[in-house]
């Protein structure tokens, strides 16, 4: 009946396993994020050198990432490496692969537009009071950076769980997923599971997305002085 | 790597290219509208509409199309509103994209000084004047970069509509490799076929950006 559809949530371990589903697809975007931050760093930093061919090789890599969508990339790597190559991925190692080079390309563009908003009289100072190259990154470039940077990295957060959705369409049992095999083993109870359960996962999302995005908001307000 | 095959799937990428292309268009030009409208009820800080069009903002910005398409196709007939795959699609992309655009015209607004506001009405024009001839054509200009980057944006989500059982590019590749297991052809074609889109696209904005800068308007 239409009132008891809410109930579908409930019952049994539906609540359980729809979370279960959930930190799936938390998992591949945390552990992605990660591995971007620890690629896109150095990325970034090497993007804003002054040997072109290596600024060059950076830049076709950050526009390939970008222009083609991930869902394509994911296609690629789940069917087209495969074939390609031979070797078999599961979809969620795909997924990590994928989101990781996403996750690289995005968080080295970050860093660079961080790295070169700076005033180019910091580098130039440190220059001149004798500092090596490490040094000035270490002591100047790194910790203005990070204040300008920090907010976008936690907004590349939300970015990176919002796509990890997608993961749903190479395979992975994720909570949308689970989500689909709940609905249909209660079709006959609740026919209007499928309304709930949905409308649950979109609330779900939504609830681990806004506090994170807006915590990067008030960062960004507090660090802009 | 098997030309002819190439060739004989080509019709069918180009009829799923034009059924993304026209899917895109229809939801780039509602969420143009949708931004416009939110910017405005923002700046203007209409009183009731302002946090309706705020919470709106937020629940867009924080869930995925993917789960939005879900809940519109699969889920709301369940409570008797029926809508077609191609509707649940461009709701979706226009709910999505409302929200980006409206963030890019917000830059646009902000952007527009006082001084130019109060000449305007010095000069006896209502506010509704304003809007239209001074506010709005130079906010437009100088938010045209993002609402060009928010274009390319929804056209790259509209690859996920397959899911809903939409016949656009990604659905064409999966049918093929289903069917024939001509993997490296078709996801070639994939690609290929979003360049043809993407990168024109891509390239005019990089140029555009480039001119707009010169504008400057008065700065």
């Amino acid at each position: 009946m239409q009132d008891l559809g809410i109930r579908v949530l409930i019952e049994g371990n539906n609540l359980y396993r729809l979370m279960g589903g959930l930190l799936v697809t938390v998992k591949i975007a945390l552990i992605s994020v990660i591995i971007s931050i620890i690629f896109g760093i150095p990325f970034g930093i090497v993007m804003t050198s002054k040997n072109k061919l290596l600024r060059l090789v950076c830049r076709a890599y950050l526009e390939a990432v970008r222009i083609i969508p991930v869902m394509v990339w994911l296609f690629i790597f789940y069917f087209g490496v495969p074939k390609l190559t031979g070797i078999h991925l599961a979809g969620d190692v795909v997924s990590v692969i994928v989101f990781s080079i996403w996750g690289t390309a995005e968080m080295g563009d970050l860093v660079r537009g961080a790295v070169t908003s700076l005033p180019k009289h910091q580098k130039e100072s440190g220059k001149a009071i004798g500092l090596t190259n490490v040094q000035i990154y270490r002591y100047i470039i790194i910790p203005q950076s990070v204040r300008r940077l920090l907010p976008a990295t936690i907004n590349l957060v939300t970015r990176m769980i919002k796509t990890t959705s997608l993961v749903v369409l190479i395979g992975v049992v994720e909570v949308l997923k689970v989500g689909q095999q709940v609905i249909e083993s209660f079709v006959l109870q609740s026919p209007s599971a499928s309304f709930w359960v949905y409308g649950f996962i979109f609330f779900l999302y939504f609830i681990i997305c806004y506090p994170i995005s807006i915590f990067s908001k008030k960062l960004e307000l507090r660090w802009k002085e | 790597m098997d030309i002819d095959f190439i060739l004989e799937i080509s019709s069918l990428y180009l009829e799923a290219g034009k059924f993304t292309l026209k899917l895109a268009f229809i939801g780039i030009i509602l969420s143009l509208l949708i931004g416009i409208f939110c910017s405005l009820v923002n700046y203007y800080k209409v009183k009731f509409l302002k946090k309706i069009v705020n919470w709106y903002i937020e629940l867009s910005r924080n869930t995925p199309l993917l789960i939005q398409l879900f809940f519109l196709y699969y889920g709301l007939p369940k409570v008797g509103i029926k809508l077609g795959a191609f509707t649940c699609a461009v709701i979706g992309l226009a709910f999505l994209g409302g929200s980006y655009m409206a963030e890019a015209f917000r830059g646009g607004l902000e952007a527009v000084s006082k001084a130019q506001i109060e000449a305007g009405l010095s000069l006896g024009l209502t506010k509704a004047q304003v809007t239209r001839y001074i506010i709005f054509p130079q906010a437009l200009a100088v938010s045209i970069p993002s609402i060009g980057a928010n274009a390319i944006f929804i056209i790259k989500e509209t690859s996920i509509v397959s899911a809903i059982s939409l016949k656009d590019l990604m659905f064409v590749t999966k049918d093929i490799i289903g069917i024939y297991y001509k993997t490296n052809e078709a996801l070639l074609m994939l690609v290929v076929a979003y360049l043809i889109i993407l990168l024109p696209l891509s390239l005019l904005l990089t140029y555009v950006e480039r001119r707009l800068r010169y504008a400057g308007f008065g700065n």
